[in-house]
Formats: C-alpha cells, structure tokens, sequence
C-alpha cells in the first residue's frame, strides 16, 4: 500500500490559499510554547524527553523529505519489543518515548 | 446528505447530540462498549452497561429516526485483571442474541501487556465461536504502532477473516500495515490525540479509500459528535467528488457491516 503521487486534487497555490493562515497559527502556536519553556524555571538538570522529542520531530518539519507526519509518529512511538505481565502502576500515555526509544519503523 | 457513524458513544452524549446528528444527515450508527472513565467494580456493572446498550440507547437514537447498532466486549482498559475480565466476558453470549448486536468490540490493548494481551485473544476466540465480525481498540499515542502489530498477530492467529475485522484508530504510521495484512481500517477524528478531518482526508488521498472509514468516536472526553459530516465538508472543500465522500463515510461503513445480517439499513 504506497502512498500515491499528486494525489490531492488540489494545485499547490490552492493549498497554501486555503491552509495557510490556519498553518500559519498552529506554527507560532509551537514557536510560542518554545519561547514560554525558555521561560519557565528548570525542576531538573536533563531535557524532559518529551521536550527532547519534540525538538527532534522540528528537524522532520524542515528535512525536505516526504511522509513527515508519519514519521514524526514513528520518531514518537514505543519501539521495544519487551511486553510486562500488567499495567499495574503504569502511568498513562505521554505522547513521547523516555529514553528515545522511538524511531524507525 | 447520508451518513454512518460507525464509532460514536452515545451512552456519554446528551440527547441533543443525536438531533444534532440527525439534522447533519446521520441516519445510523454503531457504539461499541469501552471504558467508562472509570473502573467498573463488578461484573454487575457491564451488565447493566449491556442493557443500556441493547434496550435503551436503541429507543433513545430512533427518537431521532437514527438507527443504533452496538458491540460487545471487555474493553482493554478493564481487561488487565484476567480473573475479572472472565467473569464479564461470561455475560457476552446471551447479550449477542440482541436484535443490535454486530459482532465483538472494542477489543484491543491498551498498554500492550500480557494480561490485556490474554483476554484480547479470549475475546477473538469468542468471536470466531459465534462468528461475529470484530471491532478493534488500537492504543494511543506512543503505544500505538506497538500495539496495532500486537493485535494484527493475535488476530492473524485466529481462523477470522481479516475482511471480517476493522482496526480502528488508525494513524499515518500504521495504516499502511492494517490495509496490507487485509484488515479494514477506522479514522477517528478527535481533537486532540487523534486524527483531525483534514489528515483523515489526506490519509484518504494518500492510501486510498478501500477498506477504510471514519467516525467521531464521541465520547465523553473532548470529542465532536459531527466530526464525520465536518470530514465530509472538508473533503468536498478540497474538490474531491461526491461519489468518494459518500464511499468513506457511508458505502464503506456499510459493506462492512452488513457482513452481519442484523445491519439492514431502513432509510434505504
């Protein structure tokens, strides 16, 4: 199942008319959560793995290659193969993985 | 304009919703059974859940000419203690009598760990018993793609036909794999750890629209009852045809569910 060539029908100009502004937003949206974590007083001396995570997934936005969002989701997923007995005491889904763990599919 | 949604939990949303639904085109959908928001402390407790998704919600949907088809299961939250996820999965099979019961769902992991993974097998088992089709719970955020290749071998394991099974919640990364092993695959179009109308449509453009469909899965966290029609709009908005918007969002939902004879569609 491979992903397609021009597959929307829609011209590149049409694209950035309708989706710029909303796109524009969600950017400054990033830039400004990166500005207010400059901001904010560190509690530990190591980048949070999330916040690593997330810098990691910038460089995706901007390497010029295809399948971004898939792979920034790869970069963000559980990539050990190890399976615990229960989810006794596990915390919750966080969105990144400690350690950087994550990564190719 | 006609539409299905096949995942939504309407045991959760108010009954404004459903006329809100019905106004925006929707004339069926289908609840799976799922986690609460909380841990129920009985066996009891599905029990009534049960009923409310087989005698009540039913009336409460058709109020609105919406027509309200369910699945049953232990969901993969509650399913990490085995000795209780047992004694629930005991009242399943009187419940599958039930004019709106489809098939077996929303099974699946959640943490992807053994004990999920021994009752997600049981409950595949229990599907291929009765020959229902299977709805699937995919994990969530860095647990997915882990968990959805988890779940694909439990399920390649059984005698089911994977034509017969739909992995919901699928994302960019784990869509090409469900689509290639011959399962169908489900969009859930939530605001925020899933997929939003316009990568769904891109997903759509991407990998095409066999085998594939969205739903709100509406629930009672931060969840939109209309995401399915707003999906549509933004479909159309990009130009793509009528006939491809109605094959994701209504044709598709119901090849797949008429594989049980209990979806007959009256609007039709």
């Amino acid at each position: 199942m491979a992903e397609t060539g021009f597959s929307c029908p829609q011209t590149r100009e049409q694209v950035i008319n309708m989706y710029f502004l909303e796109h524009r937003a969600k950017l400054l949206d990033v830039a400004a959560f990166l500005d207010r974590l400059d901001r904010a007083r560190p509690t530990a001396s190591n980048v949070d793995f999330r916040e690593a995570a997330l810098n990691e997934a910038v460089r995706i936005l901007v390497d010029g290659q295809p399948q971004r969002a898939k792979r920034i989701l790869d970069l963000l997923s559980d990539s050990t193969t190890e399976i615990p007995q229960s989810a006794h005491g596990m915390k919750g889904a966080s969105g990144a993985v400690r350690g950087n763990s994550g990564g190719a599919s | 304009m006609k539409y299905i949604d096949p995942h939504v939990h309407m045991v959760s949303r108010t009954t404004d919703d459903y006329q809100r639904m019905a106004l925006a085109g929707c004339i069926a959908i289908t609840e799976p059974a799922f986690w609460a928001g909380f841990d129920r402390s009985s066996a009891q407790g599905f029990f009534d859940y049960y009923r409310q998704l087989t005698e009540y919600e039913p009336r409460r949907a058709a109020l609105f000419g919406i027509q309200h088809f369910t699945w049953l299961c232990i969901n993969p939250k509650e399913a990490d203690d085995p000795g209780f996820a047992r004694e629930v999965i005991a009242l399943i099979p009187d419940f599958l009598k039930c004019d709106n019961v489809l098939g077996i769902g929303e099974i699946g992991l959640n943490k992807n760990t053994k004990n999920e993974k021994i009752i997600l097998e049981e409950q595949i088992a229990l599907a291929e018993k009765y020959n229902q089709l299977v709805l699937v719970h995919t994990p969530h955020l860095e647990d997915k793609r882990k968990g959805t290749r988890l779940i694909m071998d439990a399920l390649s394991a059984s005698k089911i036909d994977p034509g017969r099974i739909l992995i919901d919640h699928v994302e960019e990364h784990t869509v090409a794999e469900v689509l290639d092993r011959g399962f169908w695959a489900g969009m859930t179009l939530y605001p925020d750890t899933k997929m939003t109308p316009q990568r769904a449509t891109d997903v759509i453009e991407m990998y095409g629209s066999e085998r594939i469909w969205m739903n709100s899965a509406g629930d009672w966290g931060c969840s939109d009852p209309l995401a399915v029609p707003k999906a549509r709009i933004e479909m159309s908005r990009r130009g793509h045809h009528m006939s491809l918007i109605d094959k994701v969002t209504l044709d598709n939902p119901r090849t797949f569910l008429s594989q049980s004879e209990k979806f007959v569609l009256k609007a039709e």
